[in-house]
């Protein structure tokens, strides 16, 4: 069953084209992982799909709903009222690169809070969830301390718990470890692992080249707003077909 | 400066300069005392003067009549005036912050006719000063005899006559409330803006509707930021609420000029007031830090 299907995406901020043209099919179960150089396009990809930002041409489709927008009876295309759009949202889960932990707010509360307010989940179910959720990514206990006395690496998995409890059909990564010290690395690519172990839909935009390798069903190289090349792991890394895929290869094993 | 040491041995000019002089095996930096700081000796000893020479005024100093303040100080007037003084403070303080919320949330909108009228609003109330903000509320029916509420440019359904609706307290609360409007608008704008934005990303992303978002999320993280200066605009509104004295409002000062109009003991009456400031500013002060004690958790 495919989970997402884009067609000719196209997003430009400014001047800039970040997205130039990107068609997209994602099953269910299936692990994407995508990599390119900076300014390629892959977060803008990641970010539109989740509807942070608006496309401005082509079209994205959660399963059979058109994301964003509907066709009402005259064809005319409609934004979605925004109540539509949260409800939209509430079936990907996002992980940032930067974390966003609400830091007013304990750890364990920053999981039960959106289940509990935009799914109307029952207060003490929200918490017994959050409760499971930290010990699933290995920090149980934590749950009355603070974003702030947390490390890196701690923080990242809270924000994929926090995902995780809204109980998404697929989960987006935006480089989830580029922010992290390399020792903290390895504690949430362990955790992603487990998740795609799960059969859970992802993609995953990283750097983490050997990660990609271990865990992707399908590798996507990006650059410049394209899609380049696309397939399994081991035969983009073991014969890239384009010069753009050798270099930028070529230029992450000498810096390895 | 010899290059011979009081050996007698020549020595290298940079040995000799830099000889060590001590086995830094023996030396124990947790034996080490403070330099001397004359600086800091001289400093103490000119506040210990001025605050010598401030008492000595206070103390000494008959024109101040620290008796008459006594007389005073839990007078009935001073005590009313002093009562609505308070009740000017809260009350303008939260007319204001709810019509600064508004203003505030209209500059912020999507929609263009929203972002002007606030922006308009926030030039007009800042532009003129408070001063004159309350004596055109207190002479409204000059203006306009009548206040009527009805369909534009058809019949009314409701009309009052100014002179009846206007009186001091209600021109002080209007003049009050308006004129702290753009303050409080702005002061909650800088504390909206302060949220990251990675963070309204992550509560859009799991799907908070933007009211949650703005209420669970931004909102209380801008509160942190917006306590200091909206305190601050407390503290003066505080001070400021000594104005309505000249639109015939007795309040603290107002009751004190009433005194000392009659009494002619100016500096006594003043100093009177000048305590009951304090002493209010104190306790807001005070209550601005619990508060910003309290919003400081998780930082």
């Amino acid at each position: 069953m495919t989970v997402i299907s884009a067609r000719g995406l196209r997003k430009t901020f400014g001047n800039v084209v970040a997205l130039d043209g990107v068609d997209l099919d994602v099953q269910r179960g299936e692990i994407i992982v995508v990599i390119g150089p900076s300014g390629s396009g892959k977060s803008t990809l990641v970010r539109c799909i989740d509807q942070l930002e608006r496309i401005d041409a082509g079209s994205i489709k959660l399963g059979d709903e058109l994301l964003g927008y509907e066709l009402d009876g005259k064809g005319v295309l409609r934004r979605l009222p925004s109540a539509k759009i949260a409800a939209q949202r509430r079936e990907m889960g996002m992980v940032f690169q930067s974390f966003n932990l609400f830091t007013h707010l304990p750890v364990g509360r920053n999981i039960w809070e959106a289940p509990y307010r935009a799914l109307g989940v029952p207060i003490k179910e929200a918490k017994a969830r959050s409760v499971e959720l930290l010990e699933r990514v290995g920090l149980s206990g934590k749950a009355d301390e603070y974003p702030d006395r947390l490390s890196g690496g701690q923080q990242q998995r809270v924000a994929i718990a926090r995902a995780l409890a809204m109980r998404p059909q697929l989960m987006l990564f935006d480089e989830p470890t580029s922010a992290l010290d390399p020792e903290l690395v390895g504690e949430v690519l362990a955790v992603i692992k487990s998740l795609a172990e799960e059969q859970m839909t992802m993609i995953v935009v990283t750097h983490e080249l050997q990660f990609a390798r271990e865990v992707a069903d399908r590798l996507i190289f990006m650059d410049e707003g394209r899609i380049i090349e696309s397939g399994p792991p081991e035969e983009l890394f073991t014969s890239p077909k384009t010069a753009r895929l050798q270099t930028f290869l070529q230029r992450f094993a000498e810096s390895a | 400066m010899s290059d011979i040491d009081r050996r007698g041995t020549v020595r290298s000019r940079f040995e000799a300069q830099h000889a060590p002089d001590a086995d830094l095996d023996k030396i124990d930096s947790s034996r080490g005392v403070e330099r001397r700081k004359p600086a800091l000796w001289i400093t103490w000893a000119i506040c210990a003067l001025i605050a010598f020479e401030v008492l000595r005024f206070l103390v000494g100093n008959e024109k101040l009549n620290w008796p008459v303040v006594g007389q005073y100080l839990f007078s009935l007037p001073i005590l009313e005036g002093l009562k609505w003084t308070i009740i000017l403070t809260i009350v303008g303080m939260v007319l204001g912050v709810a019509l600064g919320t508004i203003i505030c949330l209209m500059r912020l909108s999507p929609y263009l006719p929203l972002r002007v009228i606030a922006r308009v609003w926030i030039n007009v109330f800042r532009s003129v000063p408070p001063l004159v903000q309350l004596l055109f509320w207190f002479n409204l029916a000059y203006l306009f005899p009548t206040l009527s509420l009805g369909i534009p440019f058809g019949p009314s359904l409701f009309e009052w006559n100014t002179n009846s609706v206007i009186t001091p307290l209600t021109a002080a609360i209007i003049g009050l409330s308006l004129y702290t409007s753009p303050y409080a608008a702005e002061i909650i704008r800088g504390g909206l803006m302060s949220v990251p934005r990675g963070q309204l990303e992550a509560a859009t992303s799991l799907g908070l509707s933007p009211t949650d978002t703005f209420f669970r999320i931004r909102l209380p993280q801008a509160t942190r930021i917006i306590l200091p200066p909206m305190g601050n605009q407390t503290i003066a509104m505080l001070k400021g609420t000594s104005l309505v004295s000249i639109i015939s409002m007795s309040d603290l000062l107002g009751a004190a000029r009433t005194i000392y109009g009659n009494n002619f003991e100016v500096v006594p009456l003043l100093l009177v007031t000048v305590i009951w400031y304090m002493v209010l500013t104190s306790i807001l002060t005070a209550l601005q830090g619990w508060l910003e004690r309290r919003y400081s958790r998780g930082y």
